[in-house]
């Protein structure tokens, strides 16, 4: 056990007085405040407690807008006048509910409902019992509001969304803080009641958007009236948040997709930054600004077209001939072929004990690579994923970035699949089977992606092999202007594949859209060359005897999916485009035409961008 | 090991103000939550169970030689700050912070044991004596490490207030144990040199936060609302309270942790100036006689550690009813004693019965 060490205990006796002194003077200054609040405020205190008097007033801050690339509102505020009702004050006069109830159409009933909302309610904490009144109902409340005690009317903002469902999956939706994010939020306190994002980049950047709530504190008299301010402080409004999207772009898209569903992501593939993202069917955010009602929510929720999800970035589909693309690569880059090796298509291929077949019945004959992209022969491509093998096949898909989140700042992205042999025994406990490997090098089988995922694809393809990392916002503003957060591109990674393969698909996805077999050519434009791939994704399997022109015959749930991935111009290319119709068919004849249009107008709004005329004009000196 | 004059030379005066604010406390609490409605027992039944549970640890820790403590006092550091390490890991989140651990049915708070651990941690570093001039900074490093390691971790929990006590407990300690003057000059001029470097660095809501924090009147629906009701609280008590069970204020749900670090408005909404002055004065003599221990403790280790728990004890006695009065910003500390919360009732219970223990060993060795 340790020594007693008693050398130079006289250092505390020497301090003894001063810490003595110092507890005297700390709760000598305790007294006095117990004797000013007790003594000699104390009668005024009681009285305070008695009437409950001192209230408080929340004062929101208005949300950040967001905007477009240039600079077009996509979401904003206006006023709101709302009704609230401080129960406490009912308790007296019970006929203001009935009142209240006859000016806003509400029945007593009702209102009572309301008011049984907040469960954990502090006292005298006001309660919304309806928002955004018309201008009559609130002349009506204001004449009478001296005789409905508890009753007062506050001018909120509201959330805004002036086109309404157009590019709503990517802007999301706000709603009333639960109580699971109530307690999660660590950052910053949130009240009971508070507005918060919920989904798409007002959830993601819900620290930049939301504004610094202000309030007041007020007196007021029995009847729960407002006598005088006590305190005040103004509530500050949050940042602006600036997309990468084009408003332009984005309207051709939605409308071009008319009542289908699927969706759409543009990208500049030299940067990363998404132009537009549609995915349909789309959902309107101005439901949930003024407080969606539950069968509102339910017919959102329970719609087996599940209109809150994010396509893009959240479905996961078979990505069909698109794979294809992968599938050449791993060829080439293996060794497996060259470009000029020839494989036979008779439009029916024997594998162990089934019949492959091509999409084209009578077969493609004895072609090449280029021409099997050209033409998507799917026989071409079953042999030469035997060739290669199912493992350099998954590799070559994850170089690109299948299988992988791409790590969009959005919500509940998904990863997709990229199946191999080792991920088949440890998913599902079994050997890989050859028979697999030729469904895979089509596209189809256990393999699934995003069509953010296959936009990454056709962009390394188009830039060269880079990947960005797929950016949707560009830049926030505080509302003085003041530059607070840019996002600058960001480079990912590099795909390990050789500049002459790239080129060699480039060549051939030109073909297939420009080359008169190509299956992609309902893209072609006369000015640009468009480079893309087509792509059918099998929902069920098709009987051996089935027409592929019964396909309109089918239920629409087992339709096939329709893909396009591509790019444009050619030369340089400035924009990537993937399209997925769901159930829609073939890609060719549904998902191609809607490509088409979107990269027509970006090409035309480039046209008259300044920076593009300005250089003409030199060049034309 | 345990000698006969152990029981004559026990602290009786300390044990009957323990018993006598502790009793306070419980039936304080019993007016506020008797009439809770909640499932389990009731709150003010918990408390007492806590409070026997402390009692006993309070006197098992009194009786075993406080020397032998020392031995340990690294190893109960550590441990203490492995559990912190832990409740950041796998702690319970409650509104936004995490600082318990789930034991079996017990809710556990580790930044209380980290409270006892790092007196004594101290007090084993102090008990070799500085040179003639006071301890330098050389000699400061290593308790200095002692203090950020454990700070910066419940900062993260984030536990400000429990932070603060850790800091202000330090320096009271630092001050006890003579340091040069050179070097208290000098850590006063660094400190204050740091804290806008600090500042710099901090994000965009932890500024707004600490700025409410100085100055609550900017957040009038928070923390500005609860300061203005704990003093309507405590002023409507005037000088002979409204009596038992009859709080308006509190009753009405008005003070939010009303049971823990509001509990003092309690008391002074129902027993007035007459009830809170006795609490203050039973406070006050607590600490002086904490103090009169430290002093005449026999060695430095029993100075230096019963010095500590009196450190504990006064600036939780003194933030918290200074907030509560409205003297200072709304921190987030509990009251000795009257406070509802296991964890805390059974670490100031051990705090306790190292005094105990310093006390009647003082003729000892």
């Amino acid at each position: 056990m340790m020594e007693l060490n008693t050398q130079r205990m006289e250092d505390f006796k020497d301090r003894y007085k001063y810490f003595f002194a110092f507890a005297a003077i700390a709760f000598f200054m305790i007294l006095i405040s117990l004797w000013y609040l007790q003594v000699i405020k104390g009668s005024e205190y009681r009285l305070m407690s008695r009437n409950n008097c001192v209230r408080i007033r929340e004062n929101p801050a208005a949300r950040g807008m967001i905007l477009d690339r240039k600079g077009r509102l996509l979401a904003d505020n206006r006023p709101s006048f709302e009704v609230y009702l401080v129960p406490e004050d009912l308790q007296e006069n019970p006929e203001v509910l009935v009142k209240v109830g006859q000016m806003l159409n509400m029945s007593p009933k009702e209102i009572k409902g309301r008011l049984q909302t907040e469960k954990k309610r502090t006292p005298f904490r006001p309660v919304k019992i309806k928002s955004d009144i018309e201008w009559n109902e609130l002349t009506k409340l204001e004449t009478n509001r001296v005789n409905l005690p508890g009753l007062f009317v506050d001018v909120r903002p509201r959330r805004t969304y002036p086109y309404g469902p157009l590019a709503s999956h990517l802007i999301g939706y706000i709603g009333e803080i639960d109580e699971n994010e109530l307690r999660q939020s660590n950052e910053s306190p949130y009240r009971m009641g508070a507005i918060i994002g919920k989904y798409g980049v007002e959830y993601q950047w819900e620290t930049y958007l939301r504004g610094v709530d202000g309030g007041r504190r007020i007196e007021v008299d029995a009847l729960g009236r407002e006598i005088k301010e006590i305190r005040s402080v103004e509530p500050f409004p949050g940042n602006n948040l600036t997309l990468t999207i084009d408003f332009d772009l984005q309207k051709v898209a939605e409308d071009a997709f008319q009542e289908k569903t699927g969706a759409l992501i543009a990208m500049d593939p030299k940067s990363g930054r998404i132009l537009a993202m549609v995915s349909k069917p789309p959902f309107d955010p101005d439901t949930f600004a003024r407080s969606i009602s539950l069968e509102e929510w339910k017919s959102l929720t329970e719609n087996s077209l599940s209109p809150l999800q994010n396509r893009g970035i959240q479905g996961q589909y078979p990505p069909g001939s698109v794979f294809k693309i992968i599938t050449a690569i791993a060829g080439l880059e293996t060794g497996a072929i060259t470009p000029n090796t020839q494989m036979t298509c008779r439009g029916i291929y024997p594998y162990g004990n089934r019949d492959f077949r091509c999409w084209r019945k009578e077969g493609h004959g004895t072609i090449n690579l280029h021409r099997a992209i050209v033409e998507s022969c799917d026989i071409f491509f079953y042999q030469l994923g035997l060739k290669v093998g199912v493992d350099a096949i998954a590799h070559y898909a994850q170089e690109f970035g299948l299988g992988n989140l791409t790590g969009i700042a959005l919500p509940h992205e998904k990863a997709g699949t990229v199946p191999s042999s080792s991920w088949k025994k440890k998913r599902l406990g079994a050997p890989w089977y050859s028979g697999e490997t030729l469904s895979l090098a089509v596209g189809q089988g256990y393999v699934n992606a995003t069509p953010l995922q296959l936009l990454g694809l056709i962009s390394a393809i188009a830039n060269g092999g880079r990947l960005y990392l797929p950016q949707v916002t560009e830049k926030v503003e505080d509302v003085y202007g003041n530059l607070l957060k840019e996002w600058p591109v960001s480079e990912i990674g590099r795909v390990g594949v050789s500049e002459k393969t790239l080129q060699i698909i480039q060549e051939a996805l030109m073909g297939a859209v420009n080359d008169p077999r190509g299956t992609g050519w309902a893209s072609v434009l006369e000015e640009t060359k468009v480079a893309g791939k087509t792509g059918t994704a099998q929902v069920i399997k098709i009987p051996q005897n089935f027409k592929r022109g019964d396909m309109d015959r089918l239920p629409w749930k087992y339709r096939d999916h329709a893909w396009f991935v591509a790019y444009a111009p050619f030369e340089d290319p400035a924009i990537a485009v993937v399209v997925l119709v769901e159930h829609g068919g073939y890609g060719g004849a549904a998902a191609a035409p809607i490509a088409k249009k979107v990269i027509e107008k970006y090409l035309a709004l480039k046209q008259v961008a300044p920076s593009k005329t300005a250089k003409r004009s030199m060049e034309s000196d | 090991m345990i000698d006969r004059r152990l029981f004559i030379h026990f602290d009786w005066t300390l044990l009957g103000l323990v018993l006598t604010i502790a009793s306070i406390g419980i039936l304080n609490l019993y007016s506020i939550t008797a009439h809770w409605e909640i499932s389990g027992p009731p709150v003010y039944l918990k408390q007492t169970f806590w409070l026997l549970i402390g009692l006993a640890l309070m006197i098992t820790i009194a009786f075993i030689e406080y020397r032998f403590y020392s031995d340990f006092a690294y190893i109960v550091y550590a441990i203490a700050l492995l559990f912190l390490v832990v409740v950041l890991a796998y702690g319970i989140i409650t509104s936004g912070a995490q600082r318990w651990i789930k034991i079996g049915f017990i809710n556990f708070q580790p930044s209380e044991l980290v409270k006892i651990s790092f007196i004594l941690a101290l007090a084993k570093f102090f008990h070799r004596p500085p040179g003639r001039e006071g301890y330098s900074l050389k000699h400061l490093t290593f308790p200095f490490l002692l203090l950020m390691i454990p700070a910066t971790l419940i900062l993260k929990q984030p536990d400000l207030g429990t932070t603060i006590i850790l800091v202000l407990v330090f320096f009271s300690i630092l001050l006890f144990v003579k340091i040069r003057w050179s070097s208290l000059l000098a850590i006063i001029i660094v400190g204050a040199s740091i804290l806008p470097l600090v500042w710099r660095f901090l994000k965009e809501y932890q500024k707004r936060r600490i700025i409410t924090f100085f100055n609550p009147d900017l957040d009038p629906l928070g923390a500005g609302y609860h300061l203005i009701q704990s003093k309507i609280a405590v002023g409507s008590g005037g000088i002979v309270g409204k009596g038992f069970m009859k709080g308006t204020q509190c009753r009405l749900g008005f003070l939010p942790e009303q049971q823990t670090d509001f509990i003092f408005s309690v008391l002074g909404e129902e027993w007035g100036l007459i009830g809170s002055l006795l609490v203050v004065l039973l406070y006050f003599s607590l600490i002086l006689w904490g103090l009169r221990i430290a002093v005449r403790a026999k060695d430095r280790f029993g100075a230096v550690l019963s010095f500590g728990v009196v450190a504990i004890l006064f600036w939780h006695i003194f933030v918290n009813i200074a907030m509560v009065l409205g003297l200072m910003p709304v921190v987030g500390i509990p009251l000795p004693l009257l406070s509802y919360g296991g964890s805390f009732l059974v670490s100031t219970l051990i705090g306790i019965g190292l005094l105990l223990n310093v006390s009647m060993r003082r003729y000892l060795f």
